[in-house]
């Protein structure tokens, strides 16, 4: 697909991602809904819009790689990936069965695109980092761009990896935080207060730019001006709605590791068309 | 025993690594703050742009290591065998195993030779905590020339490895220019009643038990198996065919380590005797390496008795019993 900064079109690309998330998750009967719509805006912008990045196992331009920290929302993943060209469409419809290339979690050894396995949280910004030290030795302009959830947030690992990037000065890094206000047991300040985070990435280094993470305009924005940020790495701290764009999904608990059934699957896609 | 040359694995496996830089640039080495005691200190100054120090940040070290292989680089992680095993084994297990990263984990301070640092500091679990993680490799040297080769070899071998090396010194029993082969176990003396299989500093002591149960007219072979996993499974069934009874040695846990691995082998195929020499107790304690290997039973006595007891299974179960010896 070629890229593109027309907010028109990525809302349009967005929309079908949504889709593809809904209908995979519903074929699957499993799967983390909530998390996966909060992060499709920006991982359609970053796929769509920002990386550089090609299917063609051959591609030796420089290549900016994506680690979805996150790992449950894998579905986003693989419909981006899968728009990309990174397999066929049609593996969508087998996500989480026996003998799918799509496992639950981001698996890379059966997954084209899938750079590195992740699901037990709070590990992707590490490994982020390390990929960013190798491309800075390399001396390329190769970026690393990785997701987390707020609620991954609570995990000990994400703050060695914080320091890490601001010692090692990894402006080829770039991590997003899914703010969406909710993890599984319930709401983030209810279960494990995070705030007030972007002073908390600031204090460890980092330069933070926060934003409205279903803003195209502001996505990109952000991107650019982290794209200029030098000597340190960018936190984009994105204020996300989970479930966005399926009304009776958002901000809804009980949709993180819950499947639409048929009826709800019918309803959300009448919505998102209408939309 | 002749008088013998005591080698530090540790230094062998900074030198080694030090040598492994200038020839492959793409050799990178982290450590958490520990390189002075694991010897990456070595490479980390006539390589500094490519040493990366991560704090005390075992888990952030290894994920990492993880990204720096998944970008092209040879990385080297190393710290002490606890930590390694035990507080990063998510991000082993995640990060390096299930996407065979081409990770290379160099833990020093393994086993019980740890010494005055007591039992926190004491790995005895670490075998089997990497043995039992999805495509690593898991070798544990017997000497400093072993360390050495080991670490060559693995730079060249795609996917990931753990090496554990010591804080002791241990005797030097191979040759300098010993070359290494991953899941390949040596037969370091013959013997036709018994098999000593040892890993790491129980490989001396398997040597002198051995010519002690030789003046009790016992016969035992000494194989010095370095490789943990994958087992070298060959050799295993064909000592367990050509002697009929098996001890296993190690600095480590009965529970899990290579004595767990040769009885999985050997009770699947071919059931002889297996009696195990390592750590029964639940935790050691601090003193010196020489008294605690004593107390906690990992010694050349113990291996001795533990020969005369699977010796004296082997005629108790088998009376009379012919051996199909294995072909090839
Ligand atoms: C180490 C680890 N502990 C627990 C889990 C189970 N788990 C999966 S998702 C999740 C909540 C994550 O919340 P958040 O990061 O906010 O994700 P999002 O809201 O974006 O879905 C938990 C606890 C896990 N995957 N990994
Ligand atoms: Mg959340």
């Amino acid at each position: 697909m070629q890229k593109t900064r027309d907010i028109g079109k990525l809302k349009e690309i967005a929309k079908n991602l949504r889709k593809d998330i809904l209908r995979m998750l519903h074929t699957a009967g499993s799967g983390h809904t909530g998390g996966s719509l909060s992060a499709i805006d920006i991982l359609a912008t970053l796929y769509f819009s920002r990386m550089r990045h090609s299917p063609d196992p051959s591609f030796s331009g420089p290549r900016d790689r994506f680690i979805l920290s996150k790992g449950h929302g894998a579905p986003a993943l693989y419909a981006v990936l899968a728009e990309s060209g990174y397999f066929d469409k049609k593996h969508l419809m087998t996500l989480r069965k026996m003998n799918s290339i799509l496992s639950g979690h981001p698996y890379s050894p059966s997954t084209p695109g899938v750079e590195v396995c992740t699901g037990s949280l709070g590990q992707g910004l590490s490994i982020a980092n390390g990929m960013a030290m190798a491309l800075k030795l390399n001396k390329t302009d190769e970026k690393v761009f990785c997701m987390m959830g707020d609620g991954e947030t609570q995990e000990g690992q994400v703050w060695e990896a914080a320091m890490t990037a601001a010692h090692y000065k990894l402006d080829n890094v770039t991590a997003f935080l899914d703010n969406n206000g909710l993890q599984i047991d319930g709401v983030v300040k209810d279960i494990m207060g995070i705030e007030p985070i972007g002073d908390k990435w600031r204090a460890f280094g980092w330069e933070v730019f926060e934003i409205d993470g279903h803003d195209f305009g502001q996505i990109l924005d952000a991107l650019d001006k982290a794209d200029r940020t030098k000597g340190k790495p960018s936190l984009i701290w994105a204020h996300t709605v989970k479930g966005k764009g399926v009304s009776f999904m958002e901000n809804k608990v009980g949709y993180h590791g819950k499947a639409p059934d048929k009826d709800e699957l019918d309803r959300a896609m009448a919505e998102l068309d209408a939309a | 025993m002749t008088e013998v040359k005591m080698k530090s694995l540790r230094d062998a496996y900074g030198q080694a690594l030090a040598e492994l830089g200038a020839e492959n640039e793409n050799i990178v080495v982290l450590d958490s703050d520990l390189s002075g005691s694991t010897r990456t200190s070595v490479f980390a100054a006539r390589f500094p742009e490519r040493f990366f120090n991560m704090g005390v940040a075992e888990q952030d070290m290894i994920s990492t290591a993880a990204g720096l292989a998944a970008a092209g680089k040879i990385p080297f992680a190393s710290t002490f065998a606890v930590f390694a095993s035990g507080r990063a084994w998510d991000q082993v297990r995640q990060s390096v195993c299930m996407g065979r990263m081409n990770v290379k984990i160099v833990a020093s301070h393994g086993g019980i030779t740890v010494g005055e640092d007591g039992p926190t500091h004491q790995a005895l679990e670490d075998i089997a905590l990497m043995r039992v993680m999805p495509n690593i490799s898991v070798i544990v040297p017997a000497d400093a020339h072993e360390t050495a080769a080991a670490v060559r070899a693995v730079a060249g071998i795609d996917g990931p490895f753990y090496i554990r090396t010591a804080r002791d010194k241990f005797p030097v029993l191979l040759p300098e220019d010993f070359s290494f082969t991953p899941g390949k176990g040596t037969l370091l003396r013959e013997g036709s009643d018994v098999a000593i299989v040892a890993c790491g500093i129980m490989v001396s002591k398997a040597l002198e038990a051995a010519e002690l149960l030789s003046a009790e007219g016992i016969s035992a072979a000494v194989v010095n198996m370095s490789t943990i996993k994958p087992l070298d499974e060959e050799l295993t069934l064909s000592l367990a065919a050509s002697a009929g009874a098996i001890v296993t040695a190690e600095e480590h846990s009965v529970i899990g380590g290579l004595g767990s691995a040769v009885a999985e082998v050997i009770s699947e195929n071919d059931p002889v005797p297996v009696v195990r020499v390592g750590m029964r107790a639940a935790v050691g304690s601090s003193g010196k390496p020489d008294e605690l290997l004593n107390k906690f039973g990992m010694t050349t006595e113990m291996v001795v008795s533990a020969a005369r007891k699977a010796t004296g299974m082997k005629k108790e179960k088998a009376p009379g019993r012919s051996r199909t010896v294995l072909s090839g």
